[in-house]
């Protein structure tokens, strides 16, 4: 299994990078850390004719905080997002789903925003973003824009980004000091794609939630983020009986694919064990301050 | 439509300049170009472990990793391990805790565990489980693969740390 043959590009600007897709059209695909496009290109299910290299672009290559703001360029792998103290402190939901995201050679390789332009219905990083209300940069020929994760999403494997378009950027905000975070999953074995997985962050006002965010990966085509569940804790504490029905509400309408991993109640059920398991203990953690 | 690139990298301390064609996978290089074959072809799409090389210190799969990435980078595969024809205490630990059946996994289980003991010298013999986890073995020999690691971790507590058994190429 060898990749069909294409062209390798390794621009050093993002100018440089966007005329290059642009020149190649629908033959172009950007190449981050490849650890999803190369499996693909190794059995021919992908076969791009121009390969534009964002990990040359040192000026993608960041992780920052400023403005409320956890910033990652393009370039940014998943292992360094990982190991930064600001990531760490900013967006511990984001560090914990990391950790399941294939494993450690993986994440040496991978980045964070490839994923998310990737797309995969089962990733983590998605959720996440869906879940903290990411907000994602594309530059192309007509300029940058900026995609709410909320709209980034249109299916699996696919994503409102245009021919030519190249995400540079995602910036997920800073939830209040306080809050609660959870990222649970389950899969057949450590670092497989999650059978069902669920985020949840919570913010408490006394005992009141005052703020949540539910997000589930592996129960659709895309992303889901379970607003309706999310309106229901609002105003209430979130006792057991609270989140048990909040679990049920997040995971009633979906109808997840069968495979051979299971039938589709069977991952609606997961689903429904794991929004209950992580929003238990994104509340435990939000009570309990700085776990 | 032949697209090449010329390339130059560091393999086990050596310096290297070739010129690959964009598709050539780094392990189809190292194997087919360089003669290393130390690295091994096993899924072929990231999943298996056995081409496991470290790209500047960090664990990667070479087989869904392109050799023109590599530019500029310093790799380690598994012939870099021994120095002066005397095998990397981790290599001895696995011999002595026969932790090697069919030795195809070998390669990518020895860098797997030389990038943790590097992180965590004293790791608990969960840390192992779940550095390895990337890896498979097929012959199911996991627990004595454990087993050598730990040793290793001993063996390489109580050699003093100024003689090292750090490879040649690690130290750049």
């Amino acid at each position: 299994m060898k990749p069909p043959p294409f062209v390798y590009h390794a621009p050093s600007t993002i100018a440089e990078a966007t005329a290059l897709l642009h020149e190649a059209g629908e033959e172009g695909r950007v190449l981050a850390g490849g650890q999803s496009l190369i499996p693909l290109m190794n059995f021919r299910l992908a076969r791009p004719g121009h390969l534009v290299d964002v990990t040359t672009v040192r000026a993608l290559d960041y992780i920052r905080a400023d403005d409320g703001q956890l910033r990652i360029g393009a370039a940014a792998r998943q292992s360094a997002v990982e190991r930064d103290q600001t990531a760490a402190a900013r967006t511990p939901l984001l560090v914990e789903a990391l950790h399941l995201v294939g494993h450690e050679p993986i994440r040496h390789r991978g980045t964070v925003v490839g994923s998310l332009a990737h797309a995969d219905p089962s990733a983590e990083i998605p959720a996440v973003a869906l879940a903290m209300g990411a907000e994602l940069t594309a530059v192309g020929p007509r300029g940058e824009r900026r995609i709410p994760a909320s709209d980034f999403f249109t299916g699996p494997f696919s994503t409102a980004l245009e021919t030519g378009e190249l995400l540079t950027e995602v910036s997920f905000p800073t939830w209040p000091p306080g809050t609660g975070h959870a990222f649970l999953e389950f899969a057949r074995r450590h670092g497989d794609f999650a059978v069902a997985g669920a985020a949840a962050l919570v913010h408490l006002e006394g005992e009141v939630v005052d703020r949540v965010a539910i997000a589930l990966c592996g129960v659709a085509g895309t992303p889901v983020r379970a607003t309706e569940a999310e309106s229901r804790l609002l105003g209430e504490r979130p006792t057991p009986a609270a989140i048990e029905a909040a679990a049920e509400a997040a995971t009633s309408d979906l109808a997840p694919a069968s495979d051979i991993h299971g039938s589709s109640a069977y991952r609606r059920q997961v689903a429904r064990t794991y929004v209950r398991r992580a929003l238990t203990l994104a509340v435990e953690r939000a009570r309990g301050g700085s776990r | 439509m032949m697209d090449r690139h010329r390339i130059a990298l560091t393999v086990n301390g050596r310096p290297y300049e070739a010129e690959v064609e964009s598709r050539r996978l780094l392990v189809d290089f190292l194997r087919e170009d360089l003669g290393l074959k130390g690295a091994h072809i096993g899924c072929e799409h990231g999943v298996c472990g056995t081409c496991t090389v470290l790209m500047d210190g960090e664990s990667i799969r070479s087989c869904i990793t392109l050799a023109v990435q590599a530019n500029g980078s310093s790799i380690l595969t598994v012939e870099g391990l021994a120095t002066d024809g005397r095998l990397h205490p981790l290599q001895e630990a696995f011999w002595d805790n026969q932790a090697l059946q069919c030795g195809y996994c070998t390669p990518g289980m020895l860098l797997r565990a030389y990038e943790l003991l590097r992180e965590q010298p004293r790791p608990t013999a969960a840390q192992v489980r779940e550095a390895i986890a990337s890896n498979l073995c097929r012959c199911t020999g996991y627990q004595f693969i454990v087993e050598a690691v730990l040793d290793a971790a001993t063996r390489l507590e109580a050699a003093a740390p100024s003689q090292g058994h750090e490879p040649a190429a690690s130290r750049a």
